[in-house]
Parts: structure tokens; C-alpha cells; sequence
């Protein structure tokens, strides 16, 4: 045996092909961390076959990368990320395989091929959020949002990694009304009321969260929901995510890839 | 409605407890059947908490083998932290399954797992937010049957008021004529109601029902005897033996969760059982004889596994794995099977040999060698003697020198503490070795670069072993000899530098002690900790020593025993122990000379390469040693990797 070796031997197979996906965190599995949904994804895609590129060195690693994550607990149609792979694939096909190979719930739903420089990250620039609330009656909500709609700033407090931090959560709210329910969603228990708010909210820094928005609204109006429901257990859905037009639109980051001169137009 | 799901309630709860996800389920891998599709139905718990409980292997065995049956179901529970414990208690919401969030109570069998004996109070609140009765003797037909098995089954007496039944030894075949009798009974009408369910159980002579048993005590508390008191139920409980691990080849579909785990790889278990004859191993004494997997079934089932699961890291497990007659073979065979893939190998092994680092160096042919462990468990020549560990001081110095120059940079050497006759000197020893190991490695590298960390853990007499007649070392002369080898460690600045030391103060371990060899009268105390808010004894952040001391010392002096009496007290070979009617196999004889031949450091060689040496296991349970080699190879992989794997109908 001669020296120890200090890099491993041969290197990994070049990236041949973006591939830029949207996914869904779908009801039970909107309590998947956004860790857990990178290593349930890392299996789904050895399992799937993918022909999955990995960076070099001691320990490789898949490449993937991320534009978003919704937070813990939420649930999202909109999740985009993007995949480096060695061999060329058909975008469809990888979204079948791929969706096959993930526990339902955690549902890959569009695959395009990345065709136009720069990141998905750059093309996010908002949201748009549903947010369930069990035990808040329609019009309760509707007064709640008059009033968070009559303030220039309302300051909420919340822990981020650094301590509390205290932040004004009105200025990257775009968009926010009360929509009148029709149907209950399913889970929610016999004659509680569940009002829903429908919110597009800008990327900001530090960012603004459906439950920041939720602390807004008990800041200006008090908005408790009836025992036993909790704001916190409120139930969000991000619906949407990509480039905020000025026309308060919001557009799909992968229309790009499918059609480069769309965003020119608009 | 018996078998609903309890989800809805559940869901409120989640956005308020820490890690949600751990509750939801929805593991590749788990399996959901239709409530009314199933006869019998199980449920099955690893009582820690998910993290620890999903990756278990006898729970993953046993949920598979079950499922696979058309009239039975099996789904699995873990215990809950306190935060999701408490929202629980205030909204009525009971203990729940997370394969199909159906409440725990509304099961036929309710089977938990014990590999510790500090998951015995997580048992409680299992029980009790199911809405079980905690003692067994309250429950009616309308509960589940509360059996238990795994290691600490094998003394269960501790917990014999809160459990129905005990499954001593392998499970794959209990559970399915547990099963059986269960069905039979049923489809008769449940006749008789529980007791004959519990009666028929008990005579197949391999469940235990501790309400068919008397004990009685002596004046000066020991056991006086323990007997039948029904006609029928035999007078010892015999264990299971799986022969033929072949026809077992489980898990074959093992769990995958989305939550993360403490092990997170796909493990095969390459065979069972050890007779390497480490006195303080009670799994090596208990799981007698070895039956090895032969290499070809490893194999199947590392590439059916790997491409089921989408793991990337393969353990081949067991209890000194170096020993398998075709490790050689089964090392070199994957290792050309994934060579330029990005799966790994792992190889946990205690042996402390160059053979041990030539398949290391097969699994890590990729480059990179982070750490090794061995274990040479004891300081001094002379404890090794003791407690029957063949490793001479040159013998390890030379293996470790030889990894350092393969180049791992890292090794590992796990010591115990508190082992019988150990003196200060025998522990002082651990730091001498470890001094002698940077030194020679330094010496064989011309680097400074290479460390050692040396990790000790406390040393607890189990049943069924030969030092279960020992007594226990006091937490405070333990923690003496800890803090006195540290400063011998440091006592040369540099290459105490290169040392890492980690340990455990003795008082966790006294409980242990306190729950591995007590006898029914400690299940007051377990009751009493669990009242007074014991859970998740196997965590630091969780264990109060004050908490176990103090119920000792509200419940047993009116027993006439104490704390000491059961861990500090050395036992006489006349003594009745709490688990003589349970029968490992070994003859109590044989332990017991055993245990002498450790007194007078007196070794006792592996019954595989010398002749057998009569510790009764072979002859009592019909069983005998399977070994290989069978010769056969690993043959290249055809390549796996080529094209989307879409599903049919996508």
C-alpha cells in the first residue's frame, strides 16, 4: 500500500441537462421539514433512476438546488427546484418517475429543461398564500382585514436564529381579503366556523411568513379564534410563487424556460 | 368506531409540538390495510422516541412478517415527547398508530420492544394515553393483549404487573403463533375471555404470563421460589430460536421515513447470536447458537433492499461481524458490486485484529476513512482476563498502529467501567494504552495528524449472564476513577492533545442496574417515577437520578429491599434469581463456573474453532451452530442504473 490517498480516484460525470421542477407538500406532508423533503427527495431519485449528477469529492453530493421552502408545517402547489443530471431525460417522464418513487402527498407535478440563463431564485420575487382558519367566523376575519389594510406598519415579533427580532409585517403584504367560504376543507371538525384569507406577500428580508401576517392581524384586531383552535394551528397553502409584475400578477418562474420571450412582453 | 382514525383531532395539535412530521407516517415501506380486512391486529412499539424507535430491526422484522399475512394487520406507535404528550392529555386525543393514526387501544395485541430497560416508564405513558390499564389485572376483553419482548424481556419481572405476556428470544415465529392461537380463539367466540386467551398462550411453554406465577419471599427478601398457579402453565418459559436465517430474509421492504433517524441506512443482519464469551454481553449470551446468513442471501438482500429503499449506506450488522466464516467474501463481493456507485459499506465490528482493518480497507476503497472503533473494553491485561475479552496489549497497539498507517486518521477504543474485581490501577491502564497507541502511531506516520478518542461506558450486570451474581460498583467510586483517568489522560500534554475522552457518570447506569436484575417488587418504583413525570430514562436531558432514588426510597422499604440491596449486592450461587424460571438455554451451572473461571482470570475460548464447552444452550433448545463457508461468490451486478424507472400505468 503505498501513500494514503487524499482525494478520491476519478472524477464525477459532467451536468448534461438542467431540469428545473415544480412540487407540491400536500396534507399530512406539509409537516415534512425542508430537510426532510431534500432526503426523502435524495432517495426518491436513486430509487426512480434518475441519472442524478454529484459535485466531487470526498463526500459527493446530488446536485439539486432549491428556490424555495416553504416553512414547516405549511402546505405548498408551488416548490420549485432544479436538477444537474449526466444523461439527458425527458422532462415528462422524469416527472413520472419521480412522482412514482415519492410517498404521495410529496407530489412532483412540472418538469421543464432549464433553456435560460440565471437562477429560479431570481425569478421569485412573491407569493400568493390560502390560509384556513378553523374557529374564525367570515366576518370576524373581514373586520380583522379592514383594519390590517388601514395601517402603513404593523410591527409583529417572532424568534429567528439570531433572538427575537421585531419586524413590520404590512409593507410586504400586496394583497389580502377575507374569501367567503363555500365548502368546509375537509378536516375541519362538525360546526366550527373556518373563515379564509387569501394573501400575496413580496420576498422580503427578514421574511414575511403566513403566521406573521396572522401576528399582524391580532396586532390590529385582536383576531382570536374560538377554543380549541389556535392561530397556530391555522392551515396555509402557498398557492403560487414567482415574478410580481406591476400589475400585481404573479408569474409561473418556469414560463420562461418554455417560452423565453413571454417575460419580455409583459 | 373501533379502528377510525384520529387524525383530524391529532392535526390541531401538530403545528404546536416540535418535529411534527415524526407523527404523520407515511414511510415508504409502511403498510395500511382496511380495519375490517384483518382478524388480528397488532400493534407493535419500540417505546423511545421515533427517532430511535423507526430504524429498530425487530420491530421492522416483525411489522413485515405480520403484514404479510392476509388475516392480520400490523401498524406501529413510538412514544411521543412531553410537549405533544401534554396537548394530548388536554384534548383527549389518545395514542395513535402512525401508519394509519387508528388509537392503540382499539388493537387485538399491543406488542412493544425493550432493547434498554430505561424504556420501561415510556411503556407507562403508552399505556396510559391509550387508555389502557396500567396494571394488567384491570384490563378486560375490551383491551389489548400487552406482550413484550426484545433483551430486557428476558428478566421482565420488574414490569410483570403492567404486561400480559412476555415472548422471550427470536419473534419471527412467535408472532405468527401468537397470532394463531389469537385467531382461533376469536373465530371460537373469544371462549373464556382473556384468562383462556392468556392460558392457552402460556401453555405453548414459550410465552410467559407472569399472572400464572407466584412468587414467594424469604424473611430476608430474597426469592423463596416461583411457581405455577395454574394447572398446565409450565414451570419454565423456554425461548425462541430462529434456525435458518435464509428462510427469514427480513426486512426485506424495510421503512424509510421522512423524518430523520438516528441510523439512516439499510442494515442487514449478516447472522445471530455470538459465542465469543464476553461475560458482560448479554446479547451474546442469550441469542446462542450463531446461525449465519449465507452470502448469497446477504447479497440478494443488500441489492433487493437498496434499490427498494433508495438508501445510500449499507450496515452489515450483528454482534462482532468480522466473525461471519465469509466475511472476506461478502466484503470484497459488494465492494466490487458498488465500486464507482455512491453507496458505502459499514462494517460495525468490535474485533480488535489486522483482519478487522483489511475489510475496512475493502469497504472504504473509495478513500474515505474517517474512523474505526474497536473495542477492547477493558484497561489492564488482567480485567480483559476477567471478563473473557482475548486481546493482548501488543495485539491492539499493532492493530491500531496498522489502521493509522492505512491511513485513518481517527480511532475509536471503547473501555468499561465498573467491571467486577476493577481496581483504580485497571482503569488508570486505559489512559498507559491510549498514550501508547498515539506514541506508536506518531512513530509509524511521522504525522502528527492521527487521534484517539477513547469512549467509556458503564458496566451493568444483565440476566443470564455470568456476572449476574456480581455486584455493582457505587456511581460516586465509579465517577472517581472517570475523573481520575482523565487527568491521567492529560497528565502528558501532548499526547493528551491527542486524546478526545467521553464517558457517562455512573448513576444512569445504577438504575439500569436496578431494572436489568430487579424482580417484581421494583415495578412500584417504575410506577412511582412515572407519576412522578419520568419519561425518556435513555436521555440524559430526560434521566433524574434524584427522581428513581427517591421513589426507591418511597416504595421499597416496606418491601424490606432498597436500592443497594439490588444493584451493590453480590449475589450466592444458592440465591433464587427473579429470572430462573425463564430459560435462555444456558445452564445455570455453566454461568455460575463461569463466573468463577472469571474470579481466578481464568479465559474460555469460542465454541466455533475448540471444542463445545457445555454452557447448555445447543442441547436444551434443540438448536446447533450454522455456519458456512459455503463456498459460493458474489457475482457482478448486472447494471441497475440505466433509464427512468416509471411506474406501470403513469
Amino acid at each position: 500500500m503505498g501513500k494514503p490517498k487524499n482525494q478520491p480516484e476519478g472524477g464525477q460525470a459532467p451536468v448534461v441537462q438542467r431540469v428545473r421542477l415544480r412540487y407540491a407538500k400536500r396534507g399530512p406532508l406539509r409537516f415534512t421539514s425542508h430537510r426532510d423533503f431534500a432526503r426523502a427527495l435524495e432517495r426518491a431519485i436513486l430509487r426512480a433512476g434518475v441519472p442524478i449528477a454529484y459535485s466531487q469529492g470526498f463526500t459527493p453530493h446530488p446536485k439539486i438546488s432549491y428556490a424555495s421552502a416553504a416553512p414547516t408545517g405549511v402546505a405548498s402547489e408551488a416548490e420549485y427546484l432544479e436538477l444537474g443530471l449526466r444523461e439527458r431525460v425527458e422532462p415528462g417522464q422524469l416527472v413520472k418517475a419521480l412522482d412514482g418513487s415519492l410517498s404521495p402527498g410529496l407530489d412532483v407535478l412540472e418538469a421543464v429543461e432549464a433553456t435560460v440563463p440565471g437562477s429560479l431564485a431570481d425569478r421569485i420575487t412573491a407569493s400568493q398564500w390560502r390560509i384556513e382558519l378553523p374557529g374564525v367566523g367570515d366576518d370576524q376575519l373581514a373586520t380583522a382585514v379592514a383594519a390590517f389594510v388601514a395601517q402603513s406598519e404593523i410591527l409583529v415579533e417572532r424568534m429567528t436564529k439570531q433572538g427575537r427580532r421585531t419586524f413590520d409585517t404590512r409593507d410586504a403584504v400586496v394583497h389580502i381579503a377575507a374569501v367567503r367560504s363555500q365548502t368546509r376543507p375537509p378536516g375541519v371538525v362538525e360546526t366550527a366556523p373556518c373563515a379564509i384569507l387569501d394573501l400575496v406577500v413580496r420576498q422580503v428580508t427578514p421574511s414575511v411568513r403566513p403566521d406573521d401576517v396572522l401576528s399582524g392581524l391580532r396586532v390590529v384586531a385582536d383576531l382570536e379564534p374560538s377554543a380549541p383552535h389556535s392561530l397556530r394551528s391555522a392551515r396555509a397553502t402557498r398557492l403560487a410563487q414567482g415574478t410580481l409584475t406591476p400589475q400585481g400578477e404573479i408569474v409561473d418562474p418556469l414560463e420562461a424556460d418554455r417560452d423565453p420571450v413571454v417575460i419580455g412582453e409583459r | 368506531m373501533r379502528g377510525d382514525s384520529v387524525f383530524p383531532q391529532l392535526e390541531l395539535l401538530l403545528p404546536l409540538v416540535s418535529k411534527p412530521i415524526q407523527y404523520v407516517g407515511g414511510e415508504l415501506g409502511a403498510v395500511v390495510k382496511p380495519w375490517e380486512s384483518a382478524t388480528v391486529r397488532w400493534v407493535l412499539s419500540y417505546p423511545d422516541a421515533y427517532e430511535v424507535g423507526l430504524p429498530n430491526q425487530g420491530v421492522q422484522i416483525l411489522y413485515e412478517v405480520l403484514n404479510e399475512r392476509e388475516d392480520t394487520l400490523a401498524e406501529r406507535t413510538y412514544a411521543v415527547w412531553p410537549d405533544l404528550e401534554k396537548l394530548m392529555r388536554e384534548h383527549d386525543v389518545p395514542q395513535f398508530t402512525v401508519d394509519s393514526h387508528r388509537a392503540v387501544g382499539d388493537f387485538d395485541l399491543f406488542g412493544l420492544s425493550f432493547a434498554t430497560e430505561l424504556g420501561y416508564t415510556n411503556m407507562l405513558t403508552e399505556l396510559s394515553l391509550a387508555r389502557i390499564p396500567l396494571l394488567a389485572a384491570d384490563r378486560d376483553e375490551s383491551h389489548p393483549i400487552v406482550v413484550v419482548g426484545g433483551h430486557a424481556a428476558f428478566n421482565p419481572e420488574p414490569i410483570a404487573d403492567f404486561i400480559d405476556a412476555a415472548v422471550l428470544g427470536d419473534g419471527e415465529e412467535a408472532v405468527l403463533e401468537i397470532t394463531d392461537i389469537v385467531a382461533a380463539w376469536k373465530s371460537e367466540g373469544c371462549p373464556g375471555g382473556r384468562d383462556e386467551l392468556l392460558l392457552r398462550l402460556a401453555r405453548t411453554e414459550s410465552v410467559y404470563v407472569p399472572r400464572f406465577y407466584d412468587v414467594d419471599y424469604l424473611p430476608d427478601g430474597r426469592i423463596q421460589r416461583v411457581v405455577p398457579n395454574r394447572p398446565g402453565v409450565p414451570f419454565r418459559v423456554h425461548k425462541r430460536t430462529t434456525m435458518d436465517l435464509d428462510a427469514w430474509p427480513y426486512p426485506k421492504k424495510p421503512l424509510v421515513p421522512l423524518a430523520e433517524t438516528v441510523h439512516e441506512r439499510f442494515a442487514v443482519e449478516i447472522f445471530r447470536g455470538c459465542t465469543r464469551g464476553c461475560r458482560f454481553c448479554q446479547a451474546g449470551m442469550i441469542t446462542r447458537p450463531v446461525r449465519e446468513r449465507s452470502i448469497t442471501t446477504v447479497g440478494q438482500m443488500v441489492k433487493e433492499g437498496l434499490e427498494f429503499s433508495g438508501f445510500d449506506e449499507v450496515g452489515l450488522l450483528s454482534l462482532s461481524s468480522a466473525d461471519h466464516s465469509e466475511i472476506g467474501d461478502i466484503c470484497k463481493g459488494l465492494a466490487d458490486q458498488y465500486d464507482g456507485t455512491n453507496v458505502s459499506l459499514s462494517l460495525p465490528s468490535t474485533r480488535v485484529d489486522a483482519f478487522n482493518i483489511d475489510l475496512a480497507q475493502e469497504l472504504s476503497r473509495n478513500g474515505r476513512r474517517t474512523g474505526l472503533t474497536f473495542a477492547p473494553e477493558g484497561g489492564s491485561e488482567r480485567i480483559r482476563k476477567v471478563i473473557n475479552k482475548m486481546v493482548t496489549e501488543e495485539d491492539l497497539i499493532r492493530t491500531v498502529v496498522t489502521a493509522y498507517s492505512n491511513g485513518w486518521r481517527q480511532v475509536k477504543l471503547y473501555f468499561m467501567c465498573g467491571l467486577p474485581t476493577e481496581t483504580d490501577e485497571d482503569v488508570l491502564q486505559i489512559a498507559r494504552l491510549a498514550h501508547e497507541v498515539i506514541k506508536s502511531g506518531r512513530q509509524a506516520t511521522g504525522s502528527k495528524d492521527i487521534r484517539c478518542t477513547v469512549s467509556i461506558g458503564g458496566f451493568v450486570p444483565k440476566p443470564h449472564t455470568p456476572f449476574q451474581w456480581a455486584a455493582m460498583e457505587r456511581p460516586e467510586v465509579i465517577d472517581g476513577r472517570l475523573r481520575a483517568l482523565k487527568q491521567e489522560i492529560n497528565s502528558d500534554r501532548s499526547l493528551g492533545r491527542a486524546i478526545g475522552f467521553r464517558y457517562h457518570d455512573g448513576e444512569p447506569s445504577l438504575i439500569e442496574g436496578l431494572l436489568a436484575r430487579g424482580d417484581r417488587r421494583v415495578g412500584a418504583v417504575i410506577r412511582e417515577v412515572w407519576e412522578q413525570g419520568g419519561r425518556f430514562d435513555g436521555w440524559t436531558e430526560h434521566f433524574s437520578y434524584r427522581r428513581w432514588v427517591d421513589a426507591c426510597a418511597a416504595v421499597l422499604p416496606g418491601l424490606g429491599v432498597d436500592l443497594d440491596w439490588f444493584t451493590t449486592r453480590e449475589r450466592e450461587q444458592a440465591e433464587v434469581l427473579p429470572w430462573d424460571h425463564l430459560d435462555s438455554g444456558l445452564d445455570k451451572d455453566w454461568l455460575w463456573q463461569d463466573w468463577q473461571d472469571a474470579l481466578t482470570e481464568y479465559e474460555q475460548d469460542d465454541c466455533r474453532w475448540t471444542p463445545c464447552f457445555d454452557c447448555g444452550v445447543c442441547p436444551s433448545m434443540d438448536t446447533s451452530i450454522q455456519i458456512g463457508p459455503t463456498g459460493r461468490k458474489l457475482l457482478p451486478l448486472t447494471p441497475v442504473n440505466t433509464g427512468l424507472r416509471v411506474p406501470a400505468g403513469a
